[in-house]
Parts: C-alpha cells; structure tokens; sequence
C-alpha cells in the first residue's frame, strides 16, 4: 500500500503547471535550433529534433526526476558552451571552464560525484539513515547532470576542433563508458524513485567499477582525446544503435547487482536492511526485461547497419555472435522464469553470470579478438 | 492430434534450450579460432595433428560446418513445431474468456477476495462490469445457477507477442539460412561445380569453376584496380574459389581516400562505371563505405583497398662493390624480379607502396610523467577534450615502398624504404627498414644525405672505404696531415699511416662490431677504453681523409672541415656499420612512382535478407509484447444473498499484479458500496 500511495505522489497535480511548462520549453527549443540551423539539417535530423519533444516530454511527464535532468543538464551546457566564444583555448583559461564545465571537467566531476554517492548510499545502508541515503541520491543526480553536461559539450567541442571532426560523443569506448555509467544510474534512480529504497549502494558500486577504468583509460591511455569519425562509423545508424545497446548493458547491469544485493540478503546483517527477496526478484525482472527489449532492438539496428556497411546483415563477427550468445542468455533467463517459474537464487546467481557474458561482449571482444568492430583499419 | 514421443522432444523445450546451448558453444569457438584464413595460418597456429583434426570438425569455417547448419535447422524445426502446436491454444485462449469456470475454481486462485454489497444482484453486476470496462478490461457476463458471472480479460495481445516472437526466430533462421552458403554447398555436393585454384588466371577457369549470372545467393569479393573492369566476383570456398559471373560490368575510374588532419582516414570512395551486360546501358556512380551501390537485386560494397599495380622505378646501389655503375629499372608492385648482387641471385618481389606516411616527428615528452604530482596530472586531465594538450607533432613523411628479397635458399628478408628523407636531430637521413621476419618489428638503416640533398656523397665514401688502393692513400694524406711539424719524424708518421690504413681496412671489413673484436684480440682489458677513443679518432680523421681523396679523384673539390661535415662522416660511418647487418648488398632507392589504387569491393545478392527483416519487426513486437503486455483475467460472480466473489489470474506472476488486484479490489469494493 505504501508503494501504491508513492506511486500516486508521483502525479501530484498541484505540480502539473511546471510539466507544462517543460514541454512547452521543449517546444519551443525545438523550433529555435530548427528555425535557425535547419539548413544544416537533413529530413531525418528534423524528424528526430521534432520527435525527441514528445519523447523527452512523455518520459518527462511521468518522471519527474527526467524532466529535471534534462532542464539542468541542458542549462548548464548551455552556459558552458555560452562561456566558450567559440574559441576551444577558452577551456584551459577561463576559470569556470577548466575547473568545472567544459567536458572532461565535468566528466571527471561526474567521477568523484559517483564516488561520493557509492560511499553515501553505504553509509546509509549500514547506518541506517535516512539522510545519508538523501545525500546519495542527490550525489548521485549530480553526477548525471555533471555527466550530461560533460558529454554535450564535448559533443559541441568536436565541432570546435573542425566541422568535419564533429560527431555525437557515442562514437569510442571512452565516451560509451560515461553513457554506460550515466545510464545503469538513471535506471537505478527510476526504480529508487517507484520502488525499493537502499540497493543505491549495490549498484553504484558496479558504476564506481566503470568510473574506475574509465579514469584509468583516461590517465593511463589518454582515451579522452575527441577523435574524429573513421568512414565505417559515418552513419545514421551509428547514433541510434549505440545508445540502444547501453540501455541494455545498463539495465543488464543493474539486475546483476540486485542479483547481488538478492544473494547478501542470506546475511541477517543485510537482510534487515535490503527490501523483500520477492522485491528483489521483481526488480531483477524487471530490468532484465528492459535490457532485454532494448538490447534486441540494438542488435536489429546493428544488423541493419552492418547491412549497410558490411555488405551482410550478419556475419558471424566477434561481436555480432558475442551478442548473440547474450541475446541467448537473457532469453533462456526470461523463459526459465515466466515459463518455467523458476525462482530463487539460482536466477540471482545467472543474473549475475549473465553481466559477465556482457561484460566480455562489451569489452573482453575489443581487447581479446579481433573482428570488423576494431575500427583500426576500414 | 496422436502424441508422438519423437515430436514430442523434438517440440520440448528443453530439447531448443539445448540447441541453443549448442549454438552458443559452437559460436564461442568460432570468435576465439579466426574464421577463413588461409589454411597455411592455421597449420602454422596448430600444427599438422591438430590441424587436421580442427579441419575436419569444420573449425575454420563454423558458421558454415555442416552440423552446424543441421542445429539450426533443428533449431528451426523445433520452434516451427512448438508454434504449431501452441497456436491453436493461443489463439483460442485470445478469444476465450472462460466465463465457465467454477465457483471452486475461482476459491483456488492465487488472487481472490470475497466483498459483500447491499445492492440488487442486477444492480451490482452492472456496477461491477462498468468498473472493469473502466480499467479496459472487455468481458462477458452470464448466469450460473442463480449466480451472476462476469469474466473480464485483458492483455490479450501478450499471447500475439508469442506468435510474433517465435514466428521471428523461424523467418530469421530461414532468411539466413537461404543467404548463408547452403544453396553452395549443395551444389557442390551434386558435384556440378568444383572450385578452383585462387592462383588461377580468370580466363583459364573452366565452366565447372564458374556460377552464372541468375544464381540467386551469393557472397564474394571483386579486387578491381584503377582503369580496369570486371565482370566476376570470386567466392571463397575453403582454401580454394569459385568464380561468380556478374549481369553487369564494373570499371573503377578512381578510388579516392581522404585524411583528416589528424592522419586519420575521413572517406574511402570508389568512382565506378556500371554497364549493364545485357542492355549494354550504363551509368555512373560513387561507392562508399556505408553508401553500397544496389544494382539488378545486387549489392556492391566498398569493403576495402589496396594497391592495384602502382608503377614504381627504382635504382639498385651496390653497397659491397668499390667500382660499380647504379642499376635502373622499373616494375609494378606484385611483379618480382631476378637480381644478381656479389655473385648471388636474388628474387625480387615488389609488395607495397604508401603515397604517404603520417608520423609524430614530436621529441618524446621532456619529462616523465612519473616526476609530475597526481595534482598536475589531473590539471593536465581538466579543460576540453581536445587532443592536442600533449606534444605531439604529425607530418607527413612521404611515400614509402616495401619488398621482399628471397636468396637462393628461398629465405626472404622484407624492407621498407622511405623516398624522402626525414629530419633527425637536425640531419637529414633516408631510411630504410629490414627484418628478417614478418612478426618482427623493421630495424632501420639511416642513410646521411650529402650537401647536395642526395646520397651520391654517402655512395663515394662507401665505395672509397672498400677500395685498397684509395684506403691506402686516404691512409698517407691523414699521416702527413694530423703528424706534421718538425718534431715528428718519417717514422712516426709511417707508423701512423700504417695503423690507419689498417684501421680503415677492419672497418671497412665488419664496421664498428670488427673494430671491437680487434681491440678485444690485441689491447689488454684495461687500456681499452683509451685504445678505442683513439682509434675513433684515426677511423674519423683517416675517413675524413678517405672521403676528400675520392672527391678529388671523382673531380670534385676537397671540402674544408666544420661541424656539419664531421657528423655526415660520423653519420656515413653508422650506416656502413649497421649495412653490414643489412642483409643484402643492395639498396633500393625509388626514383618516381606512378600510383595505381585498387578497391575490394564485396558483392552480394541475399534474397533471404527481407525475411530477415520480417522476422527482426515481428521479433520486436513479440518481444515487447510479451515483456510488456499481460494477460490479466478477473471473474466477478455475484450471488443473489449479496457475497461478491472476485478471483483474478496473470500468466505473468509479476508484483505489479499483486498490486493491480489490490487496487481492483479496492475499486470494486467502493463500485459495490453505495
């Protein structure tokens, strides 16, 4: 019953005026950028600008969480870029720039913003406060926002260094490992925000282990830098496919730390403090379902692309039949459950298998095998 | 229908989850073995046992082993017979809303509640089914002794997502089988056709090795070079090929890359002339990677380049011969040569050429990054994401070519050599690489360009090093030079002529290594270190001596010494010593180069590739469905003293239904008090 009354906080229509007014300033900011720079534009970027107002505005509408992330994310990357002149040498000499808005500022702000989050939400889980899980949810915000910012701006940074090097930041391992991250969170604080409370120390402890190589890659291997597009990464399909895919990876992610967070709950200690188990499976349902949808529909998208480009919708590349065997995975997982109706820890258990699968076709194909999705060569 | 054991496992779950295990097994296999290699790699990877054995379990070619095929084709036959059998029931059940069951029934539901109401049996049923059409359920009211019964459903469509979902796996699997090389593979079993050897040339294959135009699926690679056509495409088949026929005709007038200014490539395009081979019509178009030209049901795609013939014209320097007159001639590369160099033959083969190399030219960074603060580090990190924060400095250093030289024992030794010089610490140098093998990295000799920006002052020096008679006066003029003056007698200077002479000869035998061994054999351990510098003095100054004597007698001037002068001979001298580890005595220089590209394009024609795309809609609509939609289903029966019985049932058993029942019961409850 408690659940059901949140839920229904959720459409507190006192509040409504202000959904109003978001989409009305989506609206409107839609009209501005295609008014003014629709000559850059072909008829798919106007149908995409024009559509992301009722998407953004849908999903604002029944999230409010959403709606404020993309009204803070897009003010303040409208400030940065503001602050720019035009003129990329401004990141390194005006204050603000450097040390918090330009893009790999901010994407480092996101780093630390997480961590603090990671060692919020455990506080709060051991110590039982209520306020110290608050904090970690408004850290973690904050890192989205600071993760938000910094991707679109590095975005309009890559047009800074040259028109032609220009191109949506979803294009290396770098920049998918922000998205990765910024994606699992926000998945995380939809289901915080509908239903169990304390499992944000769980599941920012996987995002903490991304930012961990993410800041690696960045010192180590300086995988920050803004490369520009090789000819196979030139297309349209590019920018829909790779965003599909991190949905799925950060929804595959989040079950496998409930799956965590399910086998803890064995522990009195944890138990106390973790929602129901029947909760827990719920949730690792849930967004193994997600993750499901989206990765099958980014797996099509990638045929279709490869189609394109490859000259074959599928052809047994390292990746493809990576993704294969975790499409298989997840689908057996979804069968055992809703026909089967196996429960226990045992899905818990493949849950967590199940993130590793990914993480190998994620990662472990770029470093172990070698295949057409090494853009090293054409 | 009559239950049949076999079927009944064929259309089991459980059988599918195995396949499907198996698929994924197999799939494992075939990332981790790189698929259609050349056999030789694979022989070399795992030896002659277990290539064989890799081999005969299809290993080199998963995806297109026979049994693999036969588990998808089980796959299929699998799934088609589960969705035979099932459909019925699902659409019977989409449609039934089983408005008979029981009394006893519904008290054995998982959700139920039992309400009471004040209101007229009549009355209430009509409240209840407002209720329930309110919250979209569509439903079917009747009378069961007296009892009113009203059956609500809702969701139905889940039971479409099934068909949907398992229709998809069938199409996707038959439209990849029909574009796999299945239908190739039973043609080759008929035995109508026979592949042939890759090496063959294409008008030599017989009719058995070709595949006519209408053939409805293929695969297959085009290497077209500039200013050529082509009508075929060739289809790998193991370590052998089959020729495909093509209804058209494809000329490439130009292959084009562009670079960014970072080095990286920004466009691969091939200008191209299609001519119908029918009609005769023809038109033309641009090829780009992502931009395939479709053309009569066929895709042509720009998968590759290479190099389609580039002219390349060459002069061979002798470096081991005192007297001996450059060599010029030209070849193309893909084209080998015999070469006789010293008494031994050697066959030349042109492998590559680059029209241009981008390198970073930049110093290594000053200081190590182990000496900066975390704190600097991360100021370093801060700003835009530019890459241009570290010293980094691109250039282009200009074409390169590669060739193999393969002695008579058949060994080859692979070069690479640039046709400009680069700039090292200030010098001007022209390099050129060497190894031995293929997996090793090149070790380059450097080549010191003279004052007239060319290797001509280098190539006398060389030849004057090897020559007796010229070390032997270059020997005396450096005597008379560095011991004049009254006190040094004719001894001493003979004496110092004597041992530059013989300086001059054990490096003009073995370089700097032959000097060493020399000390190592005559100077005791402890006078070394001094025994060297001095004779680096004399291989200096008597090699100084060496390179102005032949200047005068190739009717040139003697140079004065400086600074510059000196490092050239330093320079010269490094590359004589490391020449002697340069493998053959000959070095290649490219004079001028005539660039000839080459596109590989890939051709295809997949009939199957629309049921595919079928299958992917109706795999996304299933999926979604059945993820998204649920069949919920409630029965109300009302009975005539005023107990509601209410059971509800979700082939879902999700908590979010937990808590739909909660709210209906708690809305029908409000509906049934007035």
């Amino acid at each position: 019953m408690e659940l059901a009354q949140k839920q229904a906080a959720g459409f507190e229509p006192r509040r409504r005026w202000l959904d109003w007014a978001y989409i009305c300033m989506l609206a409107l900011g839609a009209v501005y950028a295609w008014q003014r720079y629709s000559g850059f534009m072909d008829v798919y970027e106007v149908g995409v600008l024009f559509l992301a107002v009722p998407v953004f505005g849908t999903l604002g509408w029944h999230w409010r969480g959403l709606r404020n992330l993309v009204v803070a994310a897009g003010l303040v990357a409208l400030w940065a870029i503001s602050l720019y002149h035009q003129d990329l040498a401004r990141a390194d000499q005006v204050f603000l720039l450097k040390y918090l808005v330009s893009s790999q500022s901010a994407i480092l702000w996101m780093c630390a913003l997480f961590f603090m989050a990671t060692a919020s939400y455990w506080a709060g889980f051991f110590a039982r406060s209520d306020f110290a899980c608050a904090a970690g949810r408004g850290l973690a915000w904050a890192a989205v926002v600071m993760g938000f910012t910094g991707l679109l701006v590095r975005w309009y940074e890559s047009y800074l260094i040259g028109p032609d090097i220009g191109h949506i930041p979803v294009s290396n391992l770098y920049e998918v490992f922000v998205l990765f991250s910024l994606i699992t969170a926000l998945l995380y604080l939809y289901y915080e925000s509908r239903y169990a409370q304390s499992l944000g120390g769980f599941v920012l402890l996987a995002i903490s282990a991304a930012i961990g190589f993410l800041l690696w890659y960045t010192f180590d291997r300086g995988a920050h830098e803004i490369q520009p597009l090789v000819p196979a990464l030139q297309s349209w399909w590019m920018k829909i496919h790779v965003p599909a895919n991190f949905i799925g990876y950060g929804a595959f992610a989040l079950s496998a730390m409930v799956g965590v967070a399910y086998l803890s709950a064995g522990s009195p200690t944890f138990a106390a403090r973790l929602p129901g188990r029947e909760e827990l499976e719920d949730l690792m349902y849930r967004s193994i379902a997600v993750g499901f949808a989206f990765f099958t529909v980014a797996t099509i998208l990638g045929a279709l692309w490869a189609a394109e480009a490859w000259g074959s919708y599928w052809q047994w590349d390292p990746k493809e039949t990576w993704a294969l065997i975790v499409w298989l995975n997840y689908a057996a997982w979804l069968h055992m459950r809703l026909v089967k109706g196996l429960r226990g820890p045992m899905l818990a258990w493949w849950a967590i298998i199940g993130l590793l699968v990914t993480a190998f076709a994620f990662l472990g194909v770029n470093m172990f095998l070698s295949g057409l999705h090494s853009y090293g060569q054409l | 229908m009559p239950r049949n054991p076999w079927i009944d496992l064929l259309s089991s779950m459980r059988f599918a989850v195995s396949l499907l295990s198996v698929i994924a097994i197999a799939s494992v296999a075939g990332t981790v073995v790189k698929q259609g290699e050349p056999y030789a790699n694979y022989l070399n990877q795992f030896g002659p046992f277990w290539f064989r054995a890799f081999e005969a379990i299809g290993l080199y070619a998963v995806y297109n082993a026979p049994w693999f095929i036969a588990v998808l084709a089980f796959l299929v036959a699998s799934v088609s017979l589960c969705l035979w059998r099932n459909a019925p029931v699902m659409l019977r059940e989409m449609t039934n809303f089983r408005e008979r069951l029981g009394e006893q029934s519904l008290r054995n539901l998982g959700h139920r509640a039992t309400l009471r109401t004040t209101l007229a049996q009549e009355a209430a049923s009509a409240r209840v089914a407002a209720y329930l059409r309110a919250q979209g359920y569509k439903l079917r009211a009747g009378v069961d002794e007296g009892t009113a019964v009203i059956a609500a459903k809702a969701g139905s469509a889940n039971r479409l997502g099934y068909l949907f979902a398992h229709a998809a796996i069938i199409a996707i699997c038959f439209g990849g089988l029909l574009d796999s090389n299945l239908p190739l593979q039973a043609r080759l079993w008929r035995g109508d056709k026979t592949p042939v050897d890759p090496n063959m040339l294409l008008s030599e294959v017989p009719g058995s090795g070709r595949l006519a135009a209408d053939n409805l699926s293929f695969r297959g690679n085009m290497f077209l070079p500039e200013g050529q056509s082509s009508a075929t495409a060739v289809l790998n088949v193991k370590d052998r090929v089959l020729v495909q026929e093509l209804p058209f005709t494809v000329s490439l007038k130009k292959f084009h890359i562009e670079h960014y200014s970072t080095g990286q490539p920004r466009l691969f395009a091939s200008d191209v002339i299609v001519t119908d081979r029918d009609t005769g019509r023809s038109f033309e178009t641009t090829i780009e990677v992502n931009r395939p030209l479709i053309h009569r049901g066929i895709a042509t795609y720009q998968a590759s380049f290479d190099d389609g013939g580039t002219q390349l014209r060459l002069t061979g320097h002798h470096l081991l011969a005192p007297r001996s007159v450059p060599l010029d001639f030209s070849g193309r590369i893909g084209e080998s040569f015999a070469l006789t160099y010293g008494g031994a033959e050697y066959r030349l083969e042109l492998t590559g050429f680059r029209p241009f190399n981008i390198e970073n030219v930049a110093d290594a960074a000053p200081e190590a990054s182990g000496s900066r603060t975390w704190l600097d580090r991360l100021r370093g990190q801060l700003g835009s994401s530019a890459g241009s924060k570290d010293k980094r400095e691109l250039r282009n250093v200009g074409p390169s070519y590669s060739y193999k030289l393969r002695d008579g024992a058949g060994q080859a030794r692979e070069y690479n050599n640039y046709m400009l010089p680069v700039e090292v610490d200030g010098r001007w140098m022209l390099a050129t690489g060497m190894r031995e093998r293929g997996s090793d990295p090149f070790r380059y000799l450097r080549i010191p360009m003279d004052e007239g920006g060319g290797i001509d002052g280098f190539l006398t020096l060389r030849r004057a090093l090897l020559d007796e008679g010229a070390r032997a006066r270059a020997a005396k003029a450096f005597a008379a030079g560095a011991a004049s003056g009254p006190s040094v007698s004719a001894t001493m200077r003979e004496q110092l002529a004597v041992s530059a002479e013989r300086t001059l000869e054990t490096f003009a035998r073995g370089g700097y290594r032959a000097m060493a061994e020399f000390l190592e054999r005559s100077v005791p351990e402890a006078e070394r270190e001094q025994a060297a510098s001095v004779l680096l003095r004399v291989l200096q100054g008597a090699t100084w001596e060496t390179w102005q004597t032949a200047r005068v007698a190739a009717g040139q001037t003697r140079l004065a010494p400086d600074t510059s002068r000196a490092r050239f001979v330093d320079d010269a001298l490094n590359a004589v010593s490391d020449s002697f580890h340069y493998g053959v005595p000959v070095y290649l220089a490219l004079r001028e180069y005539d660039e000839v590209k080459a596109s590989v394009f890939q051709v295809s024609r997949s009939p199957g590739r629309n049921i595919v795309y079928l299958g992917c809609a109706l795999l996304i609509i299933g999926v979604f469905a059945m993820i998204y939609i649920r069949e919920r289903r409630i029965w109300v029966r009302v009975k005539p003293d005023g107990e509601v019985l209410v059971g509800a049932a979700c082939n879902r058993k999700t908590m979010d239904f937990d808590r739909e029942f909660e709210r209906h019961r708690a809305g029908l409850a409000a509906a049934l008090d007035h």
